[in-house]
């Protein structure tokens, strides 16, 4: 029962960590103007040109394809397969279960295992290539062995170490429904929700913050029509959370 | 070939990615700005006591202006994709002159000061505190970097690390430590109207001498006329194609289109210069007062267009920013656009058959085409993306019979810069230029080699002087750059019609 509650009250923190800090950040990001027209050309000049632009890179990475093909082949295997993933683990939290994410079940190993292997290809380059080395934070290899854990703690589940999903599944459900049921104790659940909530926790506080912040990113979402439309941003409400400005009294402006 | 102090790179058959060379370039910096330059644009004379402070009171300012800024700094996964991807990287292989490495001397302060992960567990996140060490990588590495934004076509997030080094370079410039080639510039800006320093009457001397020169050469009295009120069209080009070689031949070129597409025009002594430092040093002030001489000169003479000369910089100023820093231009006229780059004017008039050409008088030349970097990656021309590729190659295909175009992983976007952009080009930096140029001139060498180039085109004039420069270094004939329009300009006929 303290097992219970200790991992229902971690997953409670780690949703609400991640949902309220990446909002703060998303909240914080709109309201920074942006006071030129930056878009990395030649860029779309309608709005659907931009969403266009964005979906191609969400999609396939696109940028990334032609700047490097094995770290766009590893990447990209590695998000697309933890999209399936994710949304094979909606069966946990649908009652009764969706039909679509029954037929889809099938797919669970085999992306759990191409999720790893693109990460250990990630993992690999950033070793072994020199440049990539020398720009490589302790945190940076420490993701990447984060992400692996869960994808192998979880692969290893269905493959030898097989916990029991009904009572998994009404753990969860219990945790949505604000009805706690016992979580299974078998060691590797334990271990891949643990790592599940580390992530959660430090997604607003890292460099996971690329998945919101690519959707900001002027170069990429700006419209190129300088010389048709006039671009006017006010400078004035600007402000930062972190730190106060000081010696510097900034002026509204046009 | 031309003795130098430092080793000459080797152009190999195809560029090599350099291993990583730790402070290959630590002893590469620019002059600091002399106390005089730097209060003229209202820094402080020398580096402040509290720099420190400054320096992160400056940073937070500038957090909260730019969005851009924050987004960069947090969404960088360090991928690597763009590490190869920089021409001072690939012609130095100092690592900090590595894109993302170049965005983490300022991403680590950031966090530092600015994050949670990097004030709590800096060892972690790599977070480093703002140090006079820190300080001088800043001042030496955001001026190895010619803000061309190859890097940002490569990025998975757009990341774009020439916004990276203009909010650097302003932090800088905000404790002392001004940079002094494009400080003193944009200074004589203020003072005089253009980059040189050249004032008025020296100015109509050249233009008188230009006209001279002109009619001796072809036998037609071109003009290019000096404040003139009451034209059609205000140029304004970088004055260095005033006198510098071979920026005037373009300049010839752009009044033999003028001429004979009897277009009425004048440049102005008050707004003689097109380029705008105040976009290298990232000081949006300084940007807005140097743009501001040109919407002034434009109102005084009353004209009902503004074109802009051959400039990369300058285009991506007045294309992308001019409408925000200046506009509206209610004032010019609406069929044209405001502003319109000579390239969209001389392509317009050759689609219509107003210019009469004999692209055989350039069959002795062999042609390429350097895409400059901010005419690639920040602007447009014509109505459709990408028509900054394709107008300057069908002017130039319109007026030569040999084109050939080089690797396409170095044309269009994906373009090198010349090694002498973003407010480089300055001698001080010369090794920095020498080497920054290697990615161009190998894939220079390939088509001179396989398809005996003999000629490059560029419509920058920073490019232009870069190459003048560096192509004897590399052991190519210094007379290989030239102008669009000075092709264009040797290609118009005139005879007794015109």
């Amino acid at each position: 029962m303290i097992l219970t509650a200790i991992f229902a009250m971690g997953l409670y923190l780690a949703v609400l960590v991640l949902v309220v800090g990446t909002a703060f950040r998303v909240v914080h990001y709109v309201r920074i103007p942006v006071p030129l027209v930056i878009p990395t050309t030649p860029a779309p000049i309608t709005r659907t040109g931009v969403v266009v632009r964005l979906l191609r890179e969400v999609v396939f990475f696109e940028s990334l394809f032609k700047g490097s093909k094995w770290t766009w082949l590893f990447g990209w295997v590695f998000h697309f397969a933890m999209l399936m993933v994710l949304l094979e683990h909606l069966r946990y939290v649908s009652e009764p279960v969706w039909l679509w994410i029954v037929a889809i079940q099938w797919i669970g190993l085999y992306a759990g295992i191409a999720m790893c292997l693109g990460l250990v290809g990630l993992a690999v380059r950033r070793v072994v290539v020199d440049r990539i080395r020398y720009i490589s934070a302790p945190s940076d290899h420490l993701m990447l062995l984060l992400l692996v854990g869960i994808g192998a703690s979880g692969v290893g589940m269905k493959v030898f170490w097989h916990t029991d999903i009904v009572a998994l599944k009404a753990f969860v459900i219990g945790l949505i429904r604000f009805d706690w049921q016992p979580l299974p104790g078998d060691p590797a659940l334990l271990v891949h929700l643990s790592l599940v909530i580390v992530l959660m926790l430090i997604f607003p506080f890292s460099k996971l913050l690329h998945a919101p912040g690519m959707f900001f990113s002027p170069t990429l979402n700006m419209v190129d029509t300088p010389r048709e439309h006039r671009h006017v941003s006010r400078w004035g409400e600007t402000r930062t959370s972190h730190r106060k400005v000081a010696s510097q009294e900034l002026k509204p402006r046009g | 070939m031309v003795k130098q102090e430092f080793p000459v790179p080797v152009i190999t058959e195809h560029l090599q990615v350099p291993r990583v060379q730790p402070d290959a370039m630590a002893e590469t910096k620019p002059f600091v700005a002399k106390a005089e330059f730097q209060e003229a644009l209202g820094f402080p004379g020398e580096l402040v006591d509290n720099w420190q402070s400054v320096a992160l009171d400056k940073m937070s300012e500038l957090l909260g202006k730019y969005r851009a800024l924050p987004v960069f700094l947090d969404s960088c996964v360090k991928c690597g994709a763009c590490t190869d991807k920089c021409h001072y990287y690939l012609g130095t292989g100092d690592p900090k002159n590595m894109p993302v490495a170049r965005q983490d001397l300022m991403r680590n302060v950031y966090r530092r000061y600015f994050t949670f992960a990097g004030r709590y567990f800096p060892w972690l996140v790599g977070a480093q505190d703002l140090t006079e060490s820190v300080l001088e990588d800043w001042y030496r590495y955001y001026h190895q970097c010619s803000e061309c934004r190859r890097c940002s076509v490569y990025c998975p997030f757009g990341i774009d690390t020439a916004e990276i080094t203009m909010a650097g370079r302003e932090i800088l410039a905000s404790v002392g430590l001004g940079q002094k080639y494009a400080n003193e510039i944009i200074g004589k800006v203020h003072k005089i109207g253009n980059n040189l320093g050249l004032p008025g009457p020296a100015l109509a001397d050249t233009l008188t001498g230009l006209e001279e020169e002109v009619e001796e050469d072809i036998g037609v009295k071109v003009r290019f006329p000096l404040d003139e009120a009451g034209a059609d069209v205000l140029l304004v080009t970088p004055s260095a194609d005033f006198f510098a070689e071979p920026h005037v031949d373009g300049l010839i070129g752009y009044a033999k289109v003028f001429h004979q597409a009897g277009i009425r025009w004048t440049l102005s002594s008050y707004a003689s210069e097109a380029a705008n430092f105040g976009i290298f040093i990232g000081n949006y002030d300084q940007m807005q007062k140097v743009a501001e001489r040109i919407r002034q000169a434009a109102l005084d003479l009353g004209v009902r267009r503004i074109v802009i000369g051959e400039c990369g910089h300058a285009w991506r100023v007045a294309y992308s920013y001019w409408n925000t820093l200046i506009g509206p231009f209610d004032f010019l006229d609406t069929d044209y656009p405001a502003p319109q780059h000579v390239c969209e004017l001389t392509y317009d008039l050759i689609q219509q058959g107003a210019l009469t050409l004999d692209p055989s008088a350039n069959d002795k030349k062999i042609v390429t085409f350097h895409d400059s970097c901010n005419v690639s990656r920040g602007s447009r021309m014509g109505s459709t993306p990408g028509g900054q590729f394709t107008l300057p190659r069908q002017i130039i295909q319109a007026v030569c019979n040999h084109f050939v175009d080089m690797a396409p992983e170095t044309t269009h976007e994906q373009t090198f810069c010349c090694g002498g952009g973003g407010g480089l080009l300055t001698d001080d930096l010369l090794e920095l230029r020498v080497k920054g140029a290697l990615p161009r001139v190998t894939a220079l060498k390939q088509v001179v080699d396989n398809h005996g180039v003999t000629h490059m085109a560029a419509i920058c004039a920073i490019c232009k002087s870069q190459f003048s420069k560096v192509l004897p270094i590399y052991g190519f004939d210094m007379d290989m750059i030239v102008s669009v329009h000075q092709l264009v300009g040797d290609a118009l006929v005139f005879d007794s019609a015109h």
